[in-house]
């Protein structure tokens, strides 16, 4: 008896691009394959339906573990048929039941997979976070004066403390926004996303900017150097650079992508 | 990592007295940010809504924790997706109300001691700090969290 599979899609290529697949160990430990089409190919493996029919994988995507390993299964897939050429990620979970229907889509929505293809051909996504630490920004001294009662002491310095916090985070959040601007210089595109929780992603402080920046491959190494002098520039901001990843977040809908501009 | 041509390159700049941390091995948190809100959206023959309530509930592990901290900053424009933003205008109101409510309190506060009778007057300011733990503990929390 034979599994039943499902055909899980990681990406699109142009059709004219060559991918090695035949090394790549994807979801599932599937092997990965290109099923091709007239301008674009789609990046595809094959995985058994016990685990990826509609059910089985809604309760799977509640497990965290489960959810790690196919989330960095689905990225690697994409990631190093990234390092070789032009890649559009599919969001995760993309699932046909056969290649004739993958081959159906490809045509269907082969302009919105070329538009996408051009917007980030030749160009990769840079993340960028910074980190502030609360405890090392100048607090405001208490303003109680010596007369006041011991309630209202305590009030005051209930506000001063409150002022002086929010006097930090406002410093903070400029110098994101200055941070921000740099960069946005350098890059086609621009996405925020929001901080990430501190247990996950293991950080101290706050974060006070989570960015996706898309930059041309040949203003990268411009668009790390730039990163690196932001840092040096604000001593009490930190900055942490990741990538090159796929243009992930520059591949989406058009509007999705725009809205992000504008934040 | 440090072998990409690209970074190795800004690392290694004599101009930065610290360095950016290196890109790591992409976290976790990095790649589920990517590849569960990111990336190009067809309809599958498998429907799994990414935005259904199980994986809502794995978003809202990821992101819950530093949404009050970041909304205390008046970072909130994430709250317009309605998909994240649910049951959180209560928590808005709350913290209003109990704002207002240390106006209140420390506006009385200032009445009383001008015009209270000496020892009277003393007695309860000494005692106003604690007289509601309950209040204090929440606005401590939520206190900051209003735009």
């Amino acid at each position: 008896m034979t599994e039943d599979f499902a055909v899980w899609l990681y990406a699109v290529v142009p059709a004219t691009q060559c991918v090695q697949t035949t090394e790549l160990t994807g979801v599932a430990s599937g092997p990965v394959r290109l099923i091709a089409g007239e301008g674009v190919s789609a990046v595809v493996g094959s995985v058994p339906l016990s685990d990826f029919a509609e059910e089985p994988l809604r309760n799977h995507l509640e497990d965290l573990s489960w959810l790690e390993q196919t989330a960095r299964a689905h990225h690697q897939v994409i990631d190093a048929v990234g390092n070789t050429g032009d890649v559009v990620p599919l969001r995760f979970a993309t699932i046909y039941h056969d290649d004739s229907a993958v081959k159906d889509v490809l045509m269907e929505r082969a302009a919105d997979f070329e538009a996408a293809l051009e917007r980030v051909r030749g160009r990769t996504e840079w993340g960028v976070k910074a980190y502030v630490d609360p405890d090392a920004l100048p607090t405001t001294p208490e303003q109680s004066g010596a007369d006041d009662s011991p309630g209202t002491a305590y009030l005051l310095r209930r506000r001063a403390q409150r002022q002086g916090q929010q006097d930090a985070q406002q410093r903070a959040l400029q110098r994101a926004e200055e941070i921000r601007t740099a960069l946005k210089e350098v890059a086609t595109r621009t996405v925020q996303h929001p901080p990430q929780d501190a247990r996950l992603a293991q950080y101290r402080g706050w974060m006070v900017l989570n960015d996706s920046y898309l930059v041309d491959d040949d203003r990268a190494q411009q668009f790390a150097a730039l990163v690196t002098s932001c840092d040096a520039r604000f001593p009490e901001v930190r900055l942490e650079l990741s990538g090159p990843w796929p243009a992930y977040s520059f591949t989406g809908d058009e509007e999705e992508v725009q809205q992000g501009d504008t934040t | 990592m440090s072998q990409q041509p690209v970074w190795s390159g800004v690392s290694r700049s004599p101009a930065t007295s610290r360095e950016v941390a290196h890109p790591q091995p992409a976290n976790l948190a990095d790649i589920l940010e990517r590849v569960l809100d990111k990336g190009i959206v067809i309809a599958g023959d498998i429907r799994i809504n990414l935005l259904d309530i199980e994986l809502l509930t794995i978003k809202i592990r990821l992101i819950v924790a530093s949404v009050d901290r970041a909304r205390e900053m008046g970072i909130d424009w994430w709250e317009h997706d309605p998909s994240l933003s649910s049951g959180k205008r209560d928590v808005l109101e709350e913290n209003r109300r109990l704002r207002q409510r240390i106006g209140e309190l420390q506006a009385g506060r200032n009445t009383q001691s001008d015009g209270a009778i000496e020892s009277g007057g003393r007695q309860a300011e000494e005692e106003a700090p604690h007289q509601r733990p309950d209040d204090e503990g929440t606005s401590e929390q939520s206190g900051d969290a209003s735009p």
